[in-house]
């Protein structure tokens, strides 16, 4: 067990998959000789070479579709986009190739295919630098979507994803890269897509992912002192979500909160309010709760910017007001 | 060329409009719903660069994928049912008539957002170089898709890191709707691949000799690590875009030169024009002419007979491709979640899976 960053667990993850199985490449901008903007690849060119370690153009698209027709031969890729962002540029490769070839093939093609990029509204980088997409690659069915939000999670995730054989985004944070937290390299890991408990609480249920976590594990931890304790679950995967580990929390609570920094607007909460009220309608105390990103583009002045998503202060708030109600 | 190999294209191309003739009755008949994009009049591109793959090469091919995928040797009756959307389709039923895909002979895949193929084929490629094999990517496209981004960002990699990949762009003039003068600035596609340093050649597209050679002097150059190449086959499609289109922007004069070139009546000409030359009955030797001459009736490909024996050959693979369509099963959607399903099977995704 090691302290490390998020970055250097994600490294050490691509670092392991790629001394055990010589057919793991990674690919994109910047991710060989410059060692990868959030250093994530640092190293690894030293250590592999560049025919799997390869600094590409500026072409997402065609470099995502690359990792595809890599994928198709039997290559396991590991596609970096610098920033969600930039995944723009690249959804015909994600969503018409990659989430569709192995159905369309009736099955004869497994695809694994890793695509890492971070999302996230991270400090002043201004409207089109600061976006979050997850809504989108939801609605792709195909498409499996992990969020780690642990350095822990980031190196188990991002090791199952390479192995598996089915397309999987693995959706970091910008401002997740330098938290640090423990990593067992050697302990097993739980299974990719199941979300977990990551404290106990009896008023009410909290699920956020990604940045949004820590964020709520701070307002759990303010709102125990004034006698309320949060349950709060890490859903840690997007696309399939586990309902049954949220269903078993509001059988508890009676009460549900969701945090998210995607905007509120048919964002990823959205689902989790449609699917759980769908489930556990006659369990809720309350009306479900949602504290998200506001419905605006980010603005670059740094407090606007902090106003349009949600902070500690706000779940608090939320929190309060949802076990104030009946 | 060896003369058997000539009899095999010629097979090819005759089974080639058998089959999409037919696949169109299937579609007037109402046997095929969809988008139908039919390939009569491009038989020498396919089966004049096909013929000259080999099986280790890999395949990656368009909407108008039919002819690509037979020629390939996907059976006609698997190709005909995934037309049909059956269960006996080579996908299950799950692809269609653009999406026709097949592991076993390295057929990458229809794709149909146009200038998607680019994209797939540098990445088998990469593959291939990665693992230093002989291999090469064949990449098949239209006049209309040297227009998308993934064009010119793939034909940059491509070049960039010189992968095993021939580019064939089967300039049929039109994109959808819109002649190419119309589309393109640069109307002669090869030009464009001289911004990226590749080698490019322009070929008569209607004749599958011309296309055969011009591909087997390109992927010798692949293969020896040149790097990718690329391969302009000037050609004409003589239906609409798709079933749903009735062609009708194009000047009967301009269809009709055309039909007038038919690839496969050129096809036959110079099959019973190549009679042993005195030169290679020179070669033969002096007690070979008549060797010779039974070798050519054993082949019986060169007579107007043998054509004939050939046209009745592949209409009835053509007629039990329909008949295997039709009685094939549909599929339910028990199939739908295994086809969707098959590649985790190895996984587990929840501890407490619902």
């Amino acid at each position: 067990m090691s302290e490390l960053l998020y970055w250097q667990a994600l490294n050490r993850a691509m670092d392991a998959e790629m001394a055990a199985d010589e057919t793991v490449f990674t690919l994109g901008e910047d991710v060989g000789l410059y060692g990868g903007t959030y250093r994530v690849t640092e190293g690894l060119m030293a250590k592999y070479g560049e025919w799997r370690v390869r600094d590409t153009p500026i072409s997402e698209n065609s470099f995502t579709g690359l990792g595809i027709g890599a994928a198709l031969t039997g290559l396991r890729p590991v596609v970096e986009i610098m920033t969600v962002n930039f995944a723009l540029l690249a959804m015909d490769a994600l969503v018409n190739m990659a989430a569709k070839i192995p159905f369309m093939s009736g099955g004869q093609f497994p695809l694994p295919l890793v695509v890492r990029m971070p999302g996230g509204v991270a400090r002043q980088l201004g409207a089109q630098h600061s976006q979050r997409l997850e809504q989108m690659l939801m609605n792709v069915p195909g498409l499996r979507m992990v969020v780690p939000a642990t350095p822990q999670d980031a190196y188990w995730q991002l090791r199952q994803a390479i192995r598996s054989d089915e397309p999987i985004i693995v959706l970091e944070h910008e401002l997740l890269y330098f938290s640090k937290g423990p990593v067992d390299e050697t302990a097993v890991a739980p299974a990719m897509h199941q979300a977990l408990l990551r404290r106990e609480g009896s008023a009410l249920t909290c699920i956020a992912y990604s940045r949004m976590v820590t964020l709520a594990l701070e307002a759990a931890d303010a709102l125990a002192e004034a006698g309320i304790t949060m349950e709060v679950i890490d859903l840690r995967s997007l696309s399939p979500m586990d309902w049954q580990t949220c269903q078993r929390s509001v059988e508890k609570t009676h009460r549900l909160l969701i945090v998210e920094e995607d905007c509120r607007f048919a964002g990823a909460g959205a689902e989790m309010v449609a699917t759980l009220q769908e489930r556990c309608f006659y369990l809720l105390d309350a009306p479900i709760q949602r504290v998200a990103g506001m419905d605006i583009p980010t603005p670059f002045n740094g407090a606007m910017e902090a106003a349009s998503i949600p902070r500690s202060a706000d779940i608090i708030a939320a929190a309060r007001a949802l076990t104030a109600a009946a | 060329m060896d003369r058997s190999a000539m009899a095999a294209m010629l097979r090819d191309m005759l089974l080639a409009r058998a089959f999409e003739e037919q696949a169109a009755q299937e579609y007037a008949q109402g046997n095929v719903a969809g988008f139908l994009h039919l390939y009569p009049g491009e038989e020498a591109v396919a089966v004049g660069v096909l013929h000259a793959a080999e099986p280790g090469d890999y395949v990656v091919s368009t909407y108008r994928e039919h002819v690509h995928a037979i020629v390939r040797g996907v059976p006609p009756r698997r190709v005909m049912a995934e037309i049909f959307g059956k269960k006996d389709g080579i996908s299950g039923g799950m692809g269609g008539s653009m999406h026709l895909f097949d592991r076993e002979r390295r057929f990458l895949g229809g794709y149909a957002i146009v200038g998607e193929t680019f994209p797939i084929a540098i990445g088998a490629a990469y593959a291939v170089a990665y693992r230093q094999l002989p291999e090469a990517v064949i990449c098949f496209f239209g006049d209309g898709a040297v227009n998308q981004g993934t064009f010119h960002e793939s034909l940059n990699m491509a070049a960039l890191w010189k992968l095993p990949v021939l580019f064939v762009c089967e300039n049929n003039h039109y994109q959808i709707g819109t002649e190419i003068h119309r589309h393109s600035a640069v109307v002669e596609v090869h030009k464009r691949a001289c911004g990226y340093g590749i080698p490019a050649e322009k070929v008569d597209g209607m004749d599958v000799l011309t296309v055969h050679a011009a591909t087997r002097r390109a992927l010798e150059r692949v293969r020896a690590g040149d790097g990718p190449q690329f391969l302009e086959c000037e050609t004409y499609r003589y239906r609409g875009h798709s079933m749903a289109d009735p062609g009708s922007y194009r000047p009967a004069v301009e269809v009709n030169a055309f039909v007038g070139n038919d690839p496969i009546a050129a096809a036959i000409r110079h099959a019973e024009a190549h009679y042993p030359s005195a030169e290679e009955l020179r070669c033969a030797g002096p007690d070979c002419v008549h060797r010779f001459a039974e070798h050519c009736c054993a082949e019986g490909h060169l007579d107007p007979t043998a054509v004939e024996r050939l046209r009745q050959e592949v209409s009835a693979i053509v007629q039990d491709a329909a008949a295997f369509a039709r009685q094939s099963p549909t599929p339910d959607l028990a199939d739908v979640q295994a086809a969707f399903l098959l590649n985790r099977r190895f996984e587990t995704l929840m501890e407490d899976p619902q």
